[in-house]
């Protein structure tokens, strides 16, 4: 049986894949193995997990060029014998799964949370309709690209010593160019590790309070949260805290929502959180039907008076 | 400057009902996703900049020539609707564009969204790109159109990237670039003058090939909360104190 490829330029969405990997290579009795591009270090990191790693080193290959990255690997499928190739769903593997699918002829899935085995066939589980629902799909093609959520499978566990082997391919002259690369610096914070999220909506109507529900998270031992508009529209925050369909997928035990209204791009985000709680102005807001707890009430009084009890 | 801005049109997200877990989707009104509105204001902007012509392209079902009035509205010049009653998936949509991008002559830039609004698998951009082998750059945040070079500002989660390319290139764009504008009465009025194609897929002489994706359900997630409502910010505290979640740790 043809096997699975795992890619991600990123070490630990690589890791995390690898797990994908492994269970669906459990399933479908598929052997799986790694590519690693211009990256040592996660050659050596996914080989000491028990992978049979390919390393292309080529220094004119460049991420960035997403037509020479699918022509890469489609070339390297031909050469392993797979017939299904594992991405991650950051921006840069979705940017890249549409194209390689396309040069590789592949059906392919982005966003995919999970596997779901259903006799004999694979399904995976994808957020559909903006969120508001979870759809259950199979690729029917006999290749398949599917991009992997991050933080939907834990890293692999090392078992047995695997190996890095060198891997040859032709690379396309390059049409674009890479002028410079700026790294958001400064913001460190991982939402999806935090096991309590403060997490600010439009409902938190001025910097003040923002610096208000900050310090509610640091009474809590919270990490600061918030929904797309906060950062995007307003830049109170760094768009890496944006909970939701276009920010992150986060599983808080504790998750208190100040003013977020609740629409289901901002919900698939926070929905799987063990408790959640919603402080709104508004009685009807959706975000209270999806609360464990509600208090109904303005933040401009209802911070003040948390922060009073929580430093009791 | 010939500015391809390609746009799908779905139910409008925030008007669908969920009941018995099923999606509400009969009476919803169809219009098309945000992303795809931010899409089609940077090539609005970019044709002001520039000068030339914004030609808007779709794929999808007949209601498609009243839904598209909204864009027209919002300044495209044009339309290209290519009439498919069938579901499809992004491999066909994608081959369909393709195929319609082909027939158009001269194409400098394309602009689609980062993701529809109902799928949002990031997938149609990059498929098309491929097919008409020219380079692509996604998730924009950012994009300058001097002569034949353009430049993009890409949007990663850990860092921006710079990228110049001769056009023609693919872009697609984040919903943050910009706000769409609202359109006046008088665009509005206006948009129904405005030249629309349409095309039957079929007459396009292409084979689009078989749907790859098959759904097996797509239901909303089961969700049972407990909407405890508590009277005082006093309450709260004590109830999260009774879930282990004190203050001060
Ligand atoms: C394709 C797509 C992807 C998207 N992805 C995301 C995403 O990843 N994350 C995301 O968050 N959004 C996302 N959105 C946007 C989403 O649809 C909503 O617009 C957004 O979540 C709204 O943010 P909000 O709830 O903070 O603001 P609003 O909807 O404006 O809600 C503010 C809330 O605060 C309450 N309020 C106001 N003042 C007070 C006060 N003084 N005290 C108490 N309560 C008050 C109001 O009653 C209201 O409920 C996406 C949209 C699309 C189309
Ligand atoms: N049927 C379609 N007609 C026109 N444009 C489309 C269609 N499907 C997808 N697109 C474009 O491709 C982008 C990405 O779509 P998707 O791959 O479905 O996430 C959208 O934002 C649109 O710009």
């Amino acid at each position: 049986m043809a096997g699975i490829l795992i890619y991600s330029d990123k070490t630990r969405l690589a890791l995390e894949l690898a797990e994908a990997a492994r269970q669906l290579g459990l399933a479908e009795d598929r052997a799986y193995k790694a590519v690693s591009i211009n990256h040592d270090e996660q050659s050596l990191e996914l080989a000491a997990r028990g992978l049979e790693v390919f390393s292309i080193q080529r220094s004119e290959l460049a991420a960035a060029d997403t037509a020479a990255m699918a022509s890469a690997l489609c070339q390297t499928a031909e050469q392993l014998d797979v017939d299904t190739i594992l991405l991650s769903s950051d921006r840069r593997g979705k940017e890249l799964a549409g194209r390689l699918a396309e040069a590789w002829g592949a059906g392919c899935l982005t966003g995919v949370k999970e596997w779901v085995f259903l006799e004999g066939r694979t399904a995976c589980a994808r957020s559909a309709l903006g969120g508001a629902t979870e759809a259950i799909q199979i690729i029917n093609s006999p290749r398949r690209v599917i991009a992997i959520s991050p933080r939907a499978f834990i890293p692999v566990e090392g078992v047995e010593k695997g190996s890095v082997q060198p891997m040859e391919v032709k690379i396309e002259a390059s049409t674009i160019k890479l002028v410079e690369t700026r790294s958001l610096a400064g913001d460190t914070v991982d939402i999806q590790a935090a096991a309590r999220l403060i997490v600010v909506g439009q409902g938190v109507e001025n910097q003040e309070e923002l610096t208000r529900g900050q310090k509610l998270a640091v009474l809590l031992k919270a990490e600061v949260a918030c929904s797309k508009p906060v950062a995007s529209d307003k830049k109170w925050l760094p768009e890496d805290r944006i909970v939701g369909l276009s920010g992150k997928l986060c599983k808080p035990d504790l998750a208190v929502i100040l003013g977020v209204s609740g629409q289901v791009q901002f919900t698939v985000g926070i929905r799987e959180a063990r408790v959640i709680v919603s402080i709104n102005k508004d009685e009807n807001a959706f975000m209270n039907k999806m609360a464990d707890y509600v208090l109904v009430g303005d933040l401009l009084e209802v911070l003040p008076e948390l922060e009073k009890y929580l430093s009791q | 400057m010939n500015i391809v801005v390609a746009m799908k049109q779905i139910p409008d997200l925030q008007q669908i009902r969920i009941r018995n877990r099923q999606p509400l989707l009969d009476d919803v009104p169809l219009t098309f996703g945000n992303i795809d509105k931010n899409a089609l204001e940077a090539g609005m902007q970019i044709k002001e900049a520039n000068q030339g012509k914004v030609t808007v392209v779709c794929a999808g079902p007949r209601e498609l020539a009243d839904t598209v009035k909204e864009a027209l509205a919002a300044g495209a010049d044009e339309a290209r609707l290519l009439i498919v009653e069938e579901e499809m998936d992004s491999a066909q949509s994608a081959r369909l564009i393709a195929a319609a991008l082909r027939q158009m002559e001269q194409v400098d830039l394309i602009i689609m969204g980062e993701g529809s609004g109902d799928n949002y698998s990031s997938q149609v951009g990059s498929r098309v790109a491929q097919i008409l082998g020219i380079p692509q750059v996604g998730f924009a945040s950012c994009i300058e159109v001097k002569g034949s070079v353009v430049r993009i500002t890409r949007s990663l989660e850990d860092c921006e990237e710079i990228i110049e390319a001769q056009l023609p290139v693919l872009i697609t764009v984040m919903s943050d670039i910009n706000t769409a504008r609202i359109p006046s009465v008088s665009q509005i009025l206006r948009a129904g003058k405005k030249p629309v194609v349409s095309i039957e897929a079929q007459e396009l002489g292409i084979d689009i090939g078989e749907l790859s994706i098959e759904t097996i359900s797509n239901l909303a997630p089961e969700m049972q909360r407990r909407q405890i409502v508590t009277t005082s910010a006093a309450e709260l505290v004590r109830a999260l104190e009774s879930e282990g979640f004190g203050g001060r740790g």
